[in-house]
């Protein structure tokens, strides 16, 4: 059924109809309403068999849902931006121990200086955790992609991170398609664990491994993160029979077939490019957008073949390396380095600024490309900053 | 596409006002998307809050820079801050304000009603926002009064709905009536 | 019963459990521990005795340490029971995940114990562990004190007693080992959080930890046992000695033994045969430069001020009436 809802109300609803048993909260802006409606959801006994634990830290929230997932359980919580930083010793934890959590994580910068807003710092801090991470681009897309996280994560058994942009899409009222219970159920199985902790087979989860095994201990996790790949493609097959909506699988391309130019990027900015680009486009332009869905793992062999059709590639992109440049970007110019494709980088939207059409559109229209551009910057604000510094060099060097 | 930003202040309901907006135009099965301006607001910070309206699906998710229409739910904030700015040529502007309020607009509709005294009369708490919706449906004609009190349905209950239902009837009625004599 | 003698058991009435055939030896033999080790006699005795008591149902989360780095490397390890080693700082919020995730699967009769050294304990565990007192959480913690960091070479910790040597508080002329007035007590923390059961116990009475645990394991809500765990490496004595270490220390009034009932002492074992803390101080190395040339009689004071405090406060000291 339909419903004008906000986006964590949506997440909230979708987690319930999977049924999770335990869940487990420490707030954080943006991800608060999320947990709240969760919560909501258990205490009013709509979802009676679910233990919801508030508690003391992220650190917990991650180390509680480890402790009950090992148990057998399906466990979810929620976090963002520093939250994330603060478990992410959990968050290694967790996918080394290949134990299938779901979390939400609602996408915001990292201080400092502390801000609140949306950006991808927080992800791209997890991305190499060993987590699959999927990105939504609507509420839609982040229901639906935490039903199809469940099941991804228990069919692999390695965790999920759902990534939602933060207020953008968390704090957003859209309408959005809630299925039914029993529609879910047809879609998820309840959950068997493979290896749990049961006092009828005691086992030892968690053992030291020592450098005789270790390398081939993480070259299996690597292993595992590419087959992971067909398992995303194949749930989000089966979810589009189901439910008639293509929101999961790797990439989600939009006017590509004959794109000359292919904006890629993470997350809800797609819908802004997309009509962006159908403006252009109308004009005689030749642009194509791809949002990937599955950042994790990362769908090279896909992405590359899509992209490799088009002249020049355009990376939209949320986050950056400090001192380098574009994260996405340099992951996308690796596996295009042997075509004759060539990469750009936007970093744009950091810490909440806004991305506007005319913004993009200025870009897209450009004769020349820089290799990298930080959109929207103030210049002035950096003169300044210039300024202060040369003068104060200035007094050092007296 | 039909473009609402909401200015208020923290505490008024103006990020409530836009979900009931957005609520009011799904039942009319448009497409809509709410957002507020998004921060760590306190209340009596100012707060801005959106709202989209189409027939088709919204992708868009820049801020709205430039609104069909702009609400004001407290009118201490045209003072310090550029809240009609971007309004299109055939816009409207609706403010909180028992008295008219000076402005150098151009080719928008502006009203004025006391939603904040129609609120303590009628709901017994200074709450503008449901008020201002039922007025905002009869001067811009976008949504309807039934949707409006629907969503209002759909967001509060009991005794609470029951009284803002009542009072932004009252404010739909009294635009209508002022805006059929005329007056502002 | 006729076996008793077979095995060597003493009479049932006061044969510990550790002393018992039908032990389950939860921590077996074979691991990796040190000679003399206090928390791998300790682990061994408060899981089987949980063990025991809890009819066999019972699951152990573990946090990093000496206990967790010496009892499993892969693909061997010792443990006889449901085991989960995650981190360092968060075994009492896994073990909360396990108790949550038992509890929706409706089998509240199996028992949660997280145990962890020191430092997992009241140091970077301290916030799990007070989230889960606050919460209530049906598990028992079980730290096991040789009051200092041993699994990365002894570096000084939360529990560390003042003036003791430790590789990150080594005596020089202006310092006497760890600084005077540190070291918190993590008992009394817990007791704070008014949980129904908190308890000190040590390797240097097996009969009164075991029944401390015994007792712990099958009460419902958050409980904690602080086990008192010589290490001869660490504290720098003979591996023969670590019972005598313990039961030394019980004796000084220095490690006392206590129960307490929603923060409030209930119980507490009398001194036998009081001591010195001289007499427990000078068999280790860690306090070596209290007795040097050297030496100052305030740097003891300091201690012999805790021990005093300590009998006066648990009510150590014998009364008329024994």
């Amino acid at each position: 059924m339909r419903y004008q809802l906000e986006g964590s109300q949506a997440i909230a609803k979708a987690v319930a109809l999977c049924r999770p048993k335990v869940v487990c909260a420490y707030p954080i802006t943006p991800q608060t309403h999320v947990v709240e409606g969760i919560g909501e959801v258990v205490r009013s006994g709509e979802l009676s068999d679910c233990k919801f634990i508030n508690v003391e830290s992220e650190m917990a929230a991650l180390s509680v849902a480890i402790g009950s997932q090992a148990t057998g359980v399906r466990s979810y919580t929620a976090t963002s931006s520093q939250g994330l930083l603060y478990m992410m010793e959990a968050v290694y934890n967790a996918s080394g121990l290949e134990l299938p959590i779901v979390m939400t994580l609602g996408n915001r910068a990292i201080g400092s200086p502390i801000n609140i807003w949306n950006d991808h710092s927080d992800a791209m801090a997890g991305r190499d955790s060993g987590w699959i991470m999927l990105f939504a681009e609507t509420n839609q897309e982040a229901l639906d992609l935490h039903i199809q996280a469940f099941k991804i994560a228990e069919k692999i058994g390695l965790p999920v991170m759902v990534c939602v942009d933060g207020f953008i899409l968390t704090h957003a009222y859209e309408p959005v398609d809630i299925p039914s219970q029993k529609e879910v159920d047809a879609f998820l199985p309840s959950y068997v664990p493979t290896v749990s902790l049961d006092i009828h087979k005691p086992l030892a989860i968690g053992t030291m491994v020592s450098p005789e095994y270790f390398m081939e201990v993480r070259y299996l996790a690597h292993q595992k993160q590419i087959d992971a790949l067909q398992v995303i493609c194949c749930i989000g097959e089966e979810f589009k029979k189901q439910f008639g909506r293509n929101s999961g699988g790797l990439l989600s391309e939009y006017k590509t077939e004959d794109a000359e130019v292919i904006v890629v990027t993470l997350g809800s900015i797609a819908g802004t490019i997309k009509d962006v680009i159908d403006d252009l486009n109308s004009r005689g332009k030749k642009f194509g957008v791809i949002s990937i869905v599955s950042y994790r793992p990362f769908p090279a062999d896909a992405l590359k073949d899509s992209l490799k059709r088009a002249k020049m590639v355009i990376v939209v992109e949320k986050a950056f390396a400090v001192g380098i440049g574009g994260i996405l970007s340099h992951e996308i110019e690796l596996i295009m380095k042997d075509t004759e494709v060539e990469v750009f980088s936007i970093i744009a939207g950091l810490g909440g600024r806004s991305i506007t059409k005319p913004m993009l559109q200025e870009y897209f229209l450009r004769k020349k490309y820089e290799k990298a551009t930080f959109l929207g910057l103030k210049k002035k604000i950096i003169a300044d900053k210039y300024e202060v510094r040369s003068c104060s060099n200035q007094e050092g060097s007296v | 596409m039909f473009q609402v930003r909401i200015h208020g202040r923290g505490g008024q309901g103006v990020v409530s006002a836009a979900e009931m907006l957005s609520v009011a135009a799904f039942l009319e099965k448009k497409f809509a998307q709410a957002f507020p301006s998004f921060g760590s607001e306190r209340m009596g910070a100012p707060v801005t809050a959106f709202c989209r309206i189409s027939d088709k699906e919204i992708r868009l998710r820049e801020p709205i820079l430039e609104p069909t229409a702009v609400i004001i739910q407290d009118r201490s904030i045209i003072e310090f801050s550029d809240a009609f700015q971007g309004v299109i040529n055939g816009g409207f502007v609706l403010i909180n304000s028992p008295v008219d309020v000076q402005n150098d607009l151009k080719n928008v509709t502006v009203k004025c009603i006391d939603a904040t005294g129609i609120a303590l009369e009628h709901i017994g708490r200074p709450i503008p926002n449901a008020i201002l919706l039922g007025s905002f449906a009869a001067l811009t004609r976008n949504i309807g009064i039934d949707s409006v009190i629907e969503a209002i349905k759909a967001k509060f209950a009991g005794p609470v709905a029951e009284k803002n239902i009542a009072a932004a009837r009252i404010a739909y009625d009294k635009t209508v009536e002022e805006i059929q004599c005329g007056t502002s | 019963m006729s076996s008793s003698t077979l095995s060597g058991e003493s009479s049932k009435k006061n044969s510990t459990i550790q002393s018992r055939r039908s032990r389950n030896n939860s921590l077996t033999s074979g691991h990796r521990a040190c000679q003399g080790c206090g928390e791998a006699l300790g682990a061994r005795c408060a899981i089987d005795a949980a063990y025991h008591a809890a009819a066999g149902k019972i699951t152990v989360v573990n946090a990093t340490g000496c206990l967790e780095v010496f009892s499993c490397s892969f693909p061997e390890n010792a443990w006889n029971v449901p085991w989960l080693h995650s981190l360092f700082g968060n075994a009492a919020a896994v073990a909360t995940g396990v108790a949550a995730a038992l509890h929706s699967q409706g089998k509240e009769d199996v028992r949660v114990i997280a145990q962890g050294g020191d430092g997992a304990t009241g140091d970077i565990g301290m916030g799990c562990l007070s989230g889960m007192f606050d919460r209530n959480d049906d598990v028992l913690y079980i730290c096991y004190d040789n009051q200092a960091y041993m699994n990365t070479g002894v570096q000084r910790s939360g529990t560390t007693p003042p003036l003791a040597r430790t590789a990150t508080t080594v005596p020089h002329k202006n310092y006497a080992g760890s600084d005077p007035q540190t070291g918190k007590n993590v008992a009394q923390i817990a007791m704070a959080h008014e949980i129904p059961y908190v308890a000190t116990a040590s390797i240097g009475n097996i009969q009164d930890l075991e029944k401390k645990v015994s007792k712990a394991i099958n009460i419902r809500g958050s409980k904690y046992v602080h086990v008192h765990v010589p290490c001869p490496l660490g504290w720098g004595y003979d591996t023969a000695e670590t019972i005598k270490i313990a039961r030394l220390a019980i004796q000084c009034g220095l490690f006392p033994l206590f129960e307490a009932e929603y923060g409030k002492l209930a119980r507490s074992t009398a001194i036998e045969d009081p001591i010195s803390i001289e007499d427990y101080l000078k068999p280790q190395k860690r306090f070596a430069h209290l007795f040097g040339k050297n030496a100052s009689s305030e740097s003891l004071d300091i201690l012999r001020k805790i021990a005093n405090s300590n009998i006066e406060k648990y009510r150590l000291g014998k009364t008329a009436d024994d």
